[in-house]
């Protein structure tokens, strides 16, 4: 097996000390980040990709993989205890996960939450050594009409197709497309809306518009919601550990889980929630014990959390196997790779295989480290969630804000901070999806240039994206794609009217 | 499906077609003034109307939204907090700009957003600012060297 023994070079990296260090500050960020509402992974790598610029590109890497993981573990331990999930991929896990707290069952629900995670990201994990490297030999032979096809896939799929509303997500993905075309045109050199103004030839940072649409668009969003009257954190009582029959009733759903997150993380089909609630129905549908569905079933916090650690494990294959990222988390470590230049894709494995698999087998060790770390210190956890709101908000923009000005210290770049956060407001008040926006703006030029450049190599003619069998059938599925929410939506119109 | 037209139409829909239109105009208007590069395939002219041809679909598709009613049921805003957090972004771009360092204007913004959630405390707010915003510089500046902007405060550390 030739990826055993690149897996195991990439171990020795991976627990080199400073990298086991960079790991252990990733999944102790991200536990926090994901335990605190109203700041997630991806705001937390925005943040840090201008303060660890000048770092070694494997340890901040390894720690941004970190900061990923972690926060699926901590989203879920919000979600339990009080019922305000941090990340929308614990909302399912929220749903039984509280109704276990309340009933006195927390700890047993946080451990089959995290063995859970650990279960579902080992494997997954696993999965990214099986089909990475077979990946990347497909990705050799892609040309670049074959990219635009597959950055077309992801376009829909993540705006489209498995959104509440396939109008609102695509607003979002043309929005960043929008904010994509600012700056210097790479080919011709040539501005476009810059409007003169010299900060903007270099483009939109995608640091800026992260942080300004997640960081200020939400402590706008909560701000102006905010309602009398305090969450109340329920206190674990009880013994920690899972009795016999919570193992028994937990392994299936961890499997099932996973095998509902890794396939729908690893296509690029973005998003967690979509796994994370297949698995909250299936087990719902499963279980031997209905009358508890409702009421704190086990099963319905086990299915879920494995099913979010497994999607977020996939999504980090078409990321590093071909430079998609299918979340706003995975956009920011594309933003991660980019700002060493490194662009993650079949020549990244062949030209620093020491890097990439030394960030794989790093992910073992971060799942490990989180399980040790999450189940006996929870209790050191939920007491960051006793922060006052007012303090924790005016903490999160004064970071906010620090990484902006650490990036471009700029009036320009604060006041398009500002506009994003406005920008962000609008969106969560309207209720259209955030995500679009930033894989809009970090994929639009990139697929711009693929196109131009398969148009170029076939002398101007377009008849070149269809005559490459991938890039037809790639094409095809994005239209698909597209199509689908619509019928889908008109036909079940009109089954309701002949009801 | 026409019981749905009993309540009132539901303008921010509108206001949203009108932004992208708007916002699909500036695109087509600016890419007008680019030059065509004489290269084989597309020149830079050819995404901005892929883009603004999107977003002018977009505005059909939000305004059918709209004239069904499909927003969300929105809770009523809080005009102060609003008021308060943008505030103290305002503040901080204009004491970035004026040069009072990176310290003042972070602990106006920490001031500004903790009573946009509610404290009534701002002198106090504002020393833990003072506070936070050193320790970030110091942390920042002299143990990572990046550069943040630097004032009076800053030239004391």
């Amino acid at each position: 097996m030739d990826a055993l023994a690149l897996l195991l070079q990439g171990l020795a990296i991976a627990v080199q000390p400073t990298n086991l260090l960079f790991a252990l500050i990733g999944v102790l960020l991200g536990t926090a980040v994901g335990v605190l509402p109203g700041i997630g992974p991806a705001l937390t790598v925005a943040l840090l990709l201008p303060v660890t610029y000048k770092l070694d590109p494997a340890g901040s890497l390894i720690m941004f993989a970190g900061i990923y993981y972690g926060g699926m573990y901590g989203g879920s331990t919000t979600a339990i205890l009080i019922n305000t999930p941090g990340e929308s991929a614990s909302m399912a896990t929220a749903l039984e996960g509280n109704k276990m707290a309340k009933a006195g069952r927390g700890g047993p629900a946080l451990a089959t939450a995290a063995i859970g995670s650990f279960v579902a990201g080992t494997i997954a994990t696993i999965g990214i050594v099986v089909l990475a490297p077979w990946l990347v030999e497909i990705a050799v032979r892609f040309g670049p009409e074959d990219y635009f096809a597959l950055m077309c896939v992801a376009f829909v799929t993540v705006s489209a197709t498995f959104g509440t509303s396939p109008v609102r997500g695509l607003t979002a993905l043309f929005l960043g497309l929008a904010l994509g075309l600012v700056g210097i045109d790479r080919l011709t050199g040539q501005p476009r809306l810059a409007f003169g103004v010299p900060e903007l030839l270099d483009g939109i940072e995608i640091t800026t518009l992260a942080v300004g649409l997640f960081a200020v668009g939400e402590a706008l969003y909560v701000a102006s919601r905010r309602r009398r009257g305090e969450e109340t954190i329920e206190p674990i009582r009880g013994s920690l550990w899972m009795t016999r029959q919570d193992w028994a009733r937990s392994w299936k759903p961890w499997l099932r889980g996973t095998a509902f997150g890794f396939p729908i993380g690893a296509l690029p089909a973005g998003g967690a929630e979509i796994p994370t609630f297949l698995s909250y129905a299936t087990e719902r549908r499963l279980t031997k014990h209905p009358e508890e569905f409702g009421n704190g079933a086990i099963e319905g916090v086990a299915g879920p959390e494995a099913a979010n650690n497994a999607s977020a494990a996939g999504t980090l294959v078409p990321l590093l196997t071909l430079g998609l990222p299918t979340s706003a988390t995975a956009a920011m470590m594309l933003a991660g790779f980019q700002q060493y230049g490194l662009n993650p894709g079949p020549l990244l494995f062949a030209e620093r295989p020491e890097l990439v698999w030394g960030l794989i087998a790093s992910l073992f060790i971060a799942n490990a480290m989180l399980l040790v770390l999450n189940l006996p210190l929870v209790g050191l956890w939920v007491r960051l969630l006793a922060i006052p709101q007012p303090w924790l908000y005016a903490g999160i923009l004064v970071f906010a804000t620090m990484g902006t000005i650490a990036a471009k210290p700029s009036v320009v770049e604060l006041t398009l901070l500002a506009a994003f956060g406005m920008l962000g407001f609008l969106m969560r008040r309207f209720d259209y999806p955030i995500a679009p926006v930033v894989v809009g703006l970090i994929l639009g030029p990139a697929a711009e240039s693929q196109l131009r450049r398969a148009l170029a190599i076939s002398l101007g003619d377009p008849l070149v994206l269809l005559q490459s069998p991938i890039s037809a059938t790639l094409l095809a599925i994005a239209l698909i794609a597209l199509v689908a929410p619509f019928v889908l939506k008109n036909l079940r119109q009109l089954r309701a009217r002949e009801d | 499906m026409d019981d749905s037209r009993a309540r009132p139409l539901d303008r921010a829909g509108f206001i949203i077609a009108g932004l992208l239109l708007a916002l699909a105009s500036v695109i087509l208007w600016d890419a007008t003034k680019l030059q065509i590069a004489p290269v084989y395939g597309v020149g830079p002219t050819a995404m901005p109307y892929v883009v603004a041809g999107g977003l002018l679909l977009l505005v059909l598709g939000n305004l059918i939204m709209a004239w069904r009613g499909e927003l969300p049921a929105r809770e009523p805003v809080a005009p102060k907090a609003i008021a308060f957090i943008l505030g103290g972004q305002l503040a901080l771009i204009a004491l970035i700009g004026l040069g009072a360092g990176f310290i003042a204007a972070t602990a106006v913004l920490f001031a500004a957003t903790a009573t946009a959630f509610g404290r009534r405390a701002i002198l106090a707010d504002l020393a833990i600012g003072i506070v936070l915003g050193a320790i970030i510089y110091v942390v920042f500046v002299k143990l990572l060297t990046l550069s943040l902007p630097a004032g009076p405060l800053e030239r004391l550390l």
